[in-house]
């Protein structure tokens, strides 16, 4: 495949590995925010041939785990109590809500699709002009443009049962919220590259000003991964602190202005809850006033409680790094993707899943008594 | 994959079986009902296109004379679309369970096959399904000698299900047991991975994809039977790794025999465009549906002339070695990726679910 397996090239992987291997002098720790990186460094075996100076800790780049639990219960009630049609991305499903999951509201009868494209959804409203269609809109900026996009379609076919339930999520607010807990001890970043294909690297500067830490905007396929954490690592043990774009093939600085001006045009910045962790300022995206008939939290009233989260669950300290998913006494024993606690146990892009199918170190927690 | 021909042999198929002239052009509720309807239903034309000495009795069941030892099987068919890129229900139906008998080490001969149609069904669709069913049991050489037709009232089911069980011969050089997997045995499959899964993935509603991959379905049970002739009891085990894929298979065999698996990530043969389909999906094809392959393991010594037989036997070309059973992390398979790190490959959870991003 063409710009994919020269990004998987075993004897490159091995030059850039010799390379971190030369250049470490000591200990770092260095997050990579998105969980797609995290699933891709697992799957190929990367956390296993790094030099053991290096610990990568895991961000909360997941969009599907930080999506709070009551709009989960919210999406449910809507497909089950306004007999709405809800359209999801496949791995949001089978996240637990309060009493639920997605899957299991699917089983016992409400009207829940998997789609790929919000698009399809906006079809689906054609198609179907006597049911409300609603589209989960999860995500972080990557998928934003196509959600605002959806919104515009079906505004200008003049639909008036279409909306979506908008949970966006932002990431470098998400940096910030990471850097300023206490407990934090991350020395350097890999920025999402796909997310920085839509936005750009601009915002990651004043991040870098303030913390004091290097941030590399890193693509996905393990030569990226390993030529990213190089960067980071060559900035680190040189005392730099600077943004640096090693996903140049695919990110410009600016980023790409069109989608961005798409996404402003549906959408504007707002605080956000993010699951297991907290409320963030000015961290993710709701629907503007002028298109508030597609948005689902204005356009239909719920009233159901906001239940607290399970307390049993550590994924905001998993996923601001403070902890590994192996360090939680509920991993692999009580917690498992058939029957998960959190949501970074479902989410294919979730850490303590990655974990969980890849690393092996379930046995081990199996063997252990809780 | 597939190849481009499918199509074209379905078309000879249905140009070589018109359908007969009916009075009725869609099932209803009356052609289950055991009564006037499901006769002329099954008289149209359904008991001659499956014509042998035991269905042309129309008796109650099938009175089989067999010898030695016999594999039994029993699978049913679910999948939506029922017409899908490369084959339709019906075929899948048949090489299920003949492929399911292979994997025994047995040689099928005798199925029955039963339906539960939804009403409404068009008529050109059941018999679309029954040709290809034909086509199925005369490329795998075997008998459709019971059967059983229910209809159900619209809503209560899905188009069509078939059930069909299966019984087979046992090959006489045939000794398939897990428990005969050992330290130094080599893994080999059949062909390319996950051909079948995505194939039906480009058709599912709300995920439709622009692709030409084909769906794999076909018997193996004559490359299987040629295997057992020459190789006999260094063929330790055969699996079918239908759903949940090749990881599903072989992780239940890590367990089972407590034995590690090792497979090297650059010698499982996936097709180009099916790689791209997956990575596109967010789908790893360890984890889709196969159909049209198979994994056998094998004593290592010989292993390779196993891969150099079968490469020469049609649909098999891209047979190869992917791994080896070890002696080391016992229960558990571990795959050395691409570049060369390593992770553990585990059963699959629930369906595969495609990915946000």
């Amino acid at each position: 495949m063409k710009f994919l397996s020269e990004y998987r090239d075993p004897a490159l992987a091995r030059r850039y590995l010799e390379e971190i291997k030369k250049t470490v002098t000591r200990p770092w720790t260095i997050m990579e925010v998105c969980g797609g990186q995290t699933h891709s460094l697992v799957k190929n075996g990367i956390l296993s041939m790094l030099p053991e100076e290096i610990n990568m800790v895991h961000g909360p780049g997941c969009p599907v785990c930080v999506t709070p639990l009551h709009l989960i219960d919210k999406a449910i009630y809507l497909a089950e109590e306004k007999g709405a049609i809800l359209c999801s991305f496949g791995d949001m499903l089978r996240v637990p809500g309060s009493q639920k999951s997605l899957l299991e509201a699917k089983a016992k009868g409400a009207d829940i699709r998997i789609l790929y494209s919000p698009l399809e959804a906006v079809k689906l409203a054609q198609q179907h002009p006597d049911r409300q269609v609603v589209f989960f809109a999860v995500g972080f900026e990557t998928t934003a443009p196509a959600n605002a996009l959806s919104v515009i379609h079906a505004h200008r076919l003049g639909l008036n049962n279409y909306s979506i339930l908008a949970s966006h999520v932002l990431v470098p607010p998400a940096i910030e919220a990471v850097m300023e807990d206490e407990e934090s001890h991350i020395q350097g970043f890999l920025a999402a590259g796909h997310v920085c294909t839509i936005m750009g690297t601009l915002e990651y500067y004043p991040l870098v000003e303030r913390f004091k830490v290097p941030i590399v905007v890193t693509g996905f396929e393990p030569v990226d991964l390993l030529q990213g954490i190089l960067m980071t690592v060559k900035q680190l043990e040189s005392g730099e602190a600077k943004v640096e774009n090693q996903y140049a093939r695919m990110v410009r600085e600016e980023g790409n202005p069109r989608a961005q001006e798409i996404i402003y045009q549906v959408f504007e910045v707002t605080d956000r809850l993010w699951r297991g962790m907290e409320v963030i300022p000015m961290s993710g995206y709701q629907v503007k006033e002028a298109f508030a008939e597609y948005d689902a939290m204005r356009k239909f009233k719920v009233n159901i409680p906001e239940v607290p989260e399970n307390e049993d669950c550590m994924a905001g300290e998993i996923m601001k790094g403070i902890k590994k998913p192996y360090e939680c006494p509920h991993f692999g024993k009580k917690c498992s993707p058939e029957t998960p606690i959190g949501a970074p146990m479902v989410s294919s892009e979730g850490a303590c899943a990655a974990y969980y199918h890849f690393s092996g170190m379930v046995n081990q927690a199996k063997e252990q008594p809780a | 994959m597939g190849v481009a021909s499918n199509n074209d042999k379905k078309i000879q198929m249905r140009l070589s079986c018109p359908m007969p002239k009916l009075d009725f052009d869609v099932i209803t509720l009356g052609h289950g009902s055991g009564g006037l309807l499901t006769h002329r239903l099954l008289n149209s034309g359904v008991f001659d296109l499956l014509k042998n000495d035991w269905l042309d009795e129309h008796h109650d069941g099938a009175m089989l004379k067999l010898e030695g030892q016999t594999a039994f099987t029993s699978d049913s068919f679910v999948v939506s679309p029922i017409f899908f890129p490369g084959g339709n229900i019906g075929e899948l139906a048949v090489n299920g369970t003949v492929n399911d008998l292979a994997m025994c080490g047995a040689i099928p001969q005798f199925l029955s096959l039963s339906f539960i149609i939804e009403e409404g069904l068009p008529m050109q669709e059941f018999w679309d399904i029954l040709v290809a069913i034909k086509f199925a049991c005369e490329q795998a050489g075997v008998q459709v000698v019971t059967g059983d037709t229910k209809v159900v009232e619209r809503g209560k089911g899905d188009k069509i299900f078939i059930n069909t069980t299966g019984i087979g011969r046992l090959h006489p050089r045939a000794n398939i047991h897990t428990s005969r997997i050992k330290a130094g045995d080599k893994i080999i499959v059949s062909g390319e991975l996950a051909t079948h899964g995505m194939a039906i993935m480009s058709v599912r509603e709300g995920l439709e994809f622009e692709t030409t991959i084909e769906s794999d379905t076909r018997n193996v049970n004559h490359i299987v039977q040629a295997l057992l002739d020459e190789f006999g009891p260094a063929i330790h085990l055969l699996r079918d790794p239908t759903r949940g894929g090749v990881a599903t298979v072989l992780a239940e065999i890590a367990q089972d025999t407590q034995l590690g698996v090792e497979l090297s990530q650059q010698h499982i043969p996936v097709d180009e465009q099916v790689g791209s389909a997956c990575e596109i999906l967010g789908l790893d094809p360890l984890y889709v549906a196969n159909e049209g392959i198979f994994i056998a393991i094998v004593e290592g010594e010989v292993a390779e002339e196993v891969v150099e037989k079968m490469r020469l036997m049609a649909h098999c070309e891209q047979a190869c070695v992917i791994g080896e059973v070890v002696e080391g992390h016992p229960g558990q398979v571990v795959l050395i990726s691409g570049i060369g790190g390593k992770r553990v490959v585990s059963m699959l959870v629930g369906e595969q679910l495609p990915r946000i991003c």
